[in-house]
């Protein structure tokens, strides 16, 4: 069985194998393999093309921006999406305006192992998927299943533009997929990753499978809910969505992100102007609490949507 | 080490003084039109850092990279960048090479060599980092790529987190520092607190070199050797320059804050009034050969200036409105 984390692994080993422009950089990848292991015995396998950077995000991301202008192919790892804050000027003001400004692209893929998991705390948990979809330039991923986690690097690093690419932590060890898949769907499409006809629970990342396992909670009750797994956040598939409101009539959605202009919001903002007229009722939106993630693990565990809270706001949309 | 530095020449000395003597009188053309109120936004002159400037992009060789700055005027007309295209950058011309999408200093050819600065100081010091890494990985050797910027610059993460990966990879990178005094109306004194900055350089690990500012033949012999030194695999190499900015942060600003005793000290000198007392003192180049110098760039930046104000702007019909170069990953919700 090949996990979501080893999926990024071999998928940064293909594109190293068949791509020589590639190479990878960031702290503590090398020999030793990565924080989380995302390129165990790479280095090995690439001699001279899986290096160490000093701490400083910053440079990391900047040296990635100007190896893509000689027309390198760099994945650079942040150890955490968290301190992707210290390379965020490297990556909205430098990497995102390259090409509106110069016309030359600036195919970066800058790896964020985001999310929250048990004990992370608030500096090892944060989902800044929305903070880096703000600024025009930039394309923003959040792979929730282990082929998604595989074919959407290898898409990034075939993309002439700079990719944030939001792998969640909490699904590096448990999400298992047989094989990996030889096509996929491209980025910038959504999937509906479960059908149904009661309401669209549109959500993003680890949120998918708390939506997927609410879904099942309520189809106990009888009640089917569509989910719809966002996949790329921008650019944001709004035509799969207004389908899917287009049947269901109602619309929720989960984030694990905090609220203010999150994913969430801008989904409803899209619905809510573009197909008000699809809806049966007011939309409803799951956020992560308005604090930093908390450490303590009963804390963190009702700081974020799970099943039961999504399953419990799905029977208040549908009344039951 | 390898191959002993070349000594800089008469012609090199004469050759650099034309370049400086062309962004001299490009500049105080930008800054007549900024005061017509022809020029969209800010102007930004390098007056009095242009011999340190100069050196720098006289010295690169075609395939060197170089992130200059907002006083590189003239590095940047040495390095490949034309009259042409700084006045249709200033004057908002779409020919021109930002095509109205950015303006003033914020201009480059990043495929040729000539990054596009952007204004967040320090941060084209990892930039040139990446590209010359990416140049080694293509197994290239014999690059330099040079970046500058001021004394403020040095103050920020980015300089510090660029200079210091660079050193940990020993790229051929050069970081000219002009110690222009101020960053924009903050004095050394509120800068940084070290006795020096070349001090810095021990601390990275790297080569450090002192050029005075306002000497062409030191800019010239000093970079030189940073660049030689660099290109023959001696790692990054920090070059500290002295020197006063002799205009305003940009032409807003009457500079009312530069201490008197500054203007009227060394450092005070104009490079390019020092230059010319040099070429005439040493009878290489005679009054007349400076007049006809200045009137010839006189002749080409007023040609051009006239040309781009003929030309047309951007038509924002025209614009495809999009920051992405992939079709596909394009969208634009909630606009009309």
């Amino acid at each position: 069985m090949i996990t979501y984390l080893e999926a990024i692994r071999l998928a940064q080993q293909k594109a190293l194998a068949t791509d020589p422009r590639v190479f990878l950089y960031g702290q503590d990848i090398g020999t030793f393999g990565g924080a989380f292991k995302a390129t165990k015995n790479l280095s090995t396998e690439f001699p001279g093309r899986v290096l160490d950077s000093p701490l400083s995000e910053d440079a990391i991301v900047g040296i990635a921006i100007g190896a893509a202008i000689e027309g390198a192919r760099p994945i650079v790892e942040m150890q955490f999406a968290d301190f992707s804050t210290c390379g965020l000027n490297q990556i909205v003001n430098h990497a995102a305006t390259l090409f509106y400004r110069t016309g030359t692209p600036c195919p970066i893929v800058v790896r964020l192992p985001s999310g929250g998991t048990s004990g992370g705390g608030p500096f090892h948990s944060q989902s800044l998927e929305a903070v880096y979809s703000h600024w025009p330039g930039l394309v923003v991923l959040t792979p929730a299943t282990v082929e998604d986690a595989y074919s959407m690097l290898l898409e990034s690093v075939a993309l002439d533009d700079p990719v944030v690419f939001c792998e969640h932590k909490f699904l590096y060890y448990h999400l298992k997929a047989e094989r990996l898949p030889d096509e996929a769907l491209p980025i910038g499409k959504a999937r509906i990753a479960r059908p149904g006809r009661d309401a669209s629970v549109v959500t993003h990342g680890a949120m998918l499978h708390e939506s997927l396992a609410a879904a099942e909670l309520l189809a106990q009750d009888g009640f089917e809910l569509e989910v719809v797994d966002l996949r790329s956040v921008k650019p944001l598939d709004t035509d799969t969505v207004l389908a899917s409101v287009a049947r269901t009539g109602r619309l929720l959605c989960v984030s694990e992100e905090w609220p203010w202009g999150g994913v969430a919001a801008e989904v409803i903002a899209r619905v809510s102007t573009e197909g008000f007229g699809l809806l049966d009722a007011a939309p409803v939106r799951i956020n992560a609490k308005d604090t930093p993630v908390p450490y303590h693990p009963e804390l963190w565990a009702v700081h974020r949507p799970t099943a039961s809270t999504i399953a419990a706001a799905a029977r208040q949309l549908l009344h039951i | 080490m390898a191959k002993p530095v070349a000594p800089v020449s008469t012609s090199d000395y004469i050759k650099a003084y034309r370049v400086m003597l062309v962004s001299r009188v490009l500049e105080d053309k930008l800054a007549a039109l900024y005061r017509a109120g022809m020029i969209k936004g800010g102007v930004f002159l390098g007056k009095g850092q242009e011999a340190l400037s100069v050196s720098v992009g006289i010295q690169l060789r075609r395939g060197d990279l170089f992130a200059p700055l907002i006083r590189d005027q003239a590095g940047r007309l040495a390095f490949g960048d034309t009259v042409l295209d700084t006045l249709r950058t200033y004057l908002g011309s779409a020919l021109g090479s930002m095509r109205g999408r950015d303006g003033n200093i914020h201009r480059g050819r990043p495929r040729d060599g000539y990054y596009a600065m952007i204004s967040h100081l320090g941060a084209m010091v990892p930039a040139v980092a990446g590209g010359l890494l990416a140049r080694r990985l293509r197994g290239e050797s014999g690059i330099v790529g040079a970046t500058c910027l001021g004394d403020g610059g040095t103050s920020t993460g980015a300089f510090h987190e660029g200079l210091n990966a660079a050193a940990v990879d020993k790229l051929p990178l050069l970081v000219v520092v002009a110690n222009n005094r101020y960053a924009y109306s903050t004095p050394n004194s509120r800068q940084y607190a070290c006795a020096d900055l070349l001090d810095k350089a021990a601390g990275y690990g790297v080569t450090g070199h002192r050029a005075d500012g306002t000497d062409l033949a030191d800019c010239l012999r000093t970079l030189r050797t940073a660049i030689h030194q660099a290109r023959e695999g001696g790692g990054p190499q920090l070059v500290v320059a002295d020197l006063l900015r002799l205009v305003g942060h940009g032409e807003h600003d009457d500079a009312s804050y530069v201490e008197e005793s500054l203007k009227k000290s060394r450092l005070g000198a104009d490079c390019l009034q020092l230059a010319e007392s040099h070429l005439l003192d040493q009878k290489w180049a005679s009054a007349d050969d400076l007049r006809s110098w200045r009137n010839e760039a006189e002749r080409e930046v007023n040609a051009a200036a006239d040309r781009v104000r003929r030309e047309p702007i951007p038509d924002p019909a025209e614009e495809d409105w999009t920051a992405l170069s992939t079709a596909t990953m394009r969208e634009n919700p909630g606009t009309p």
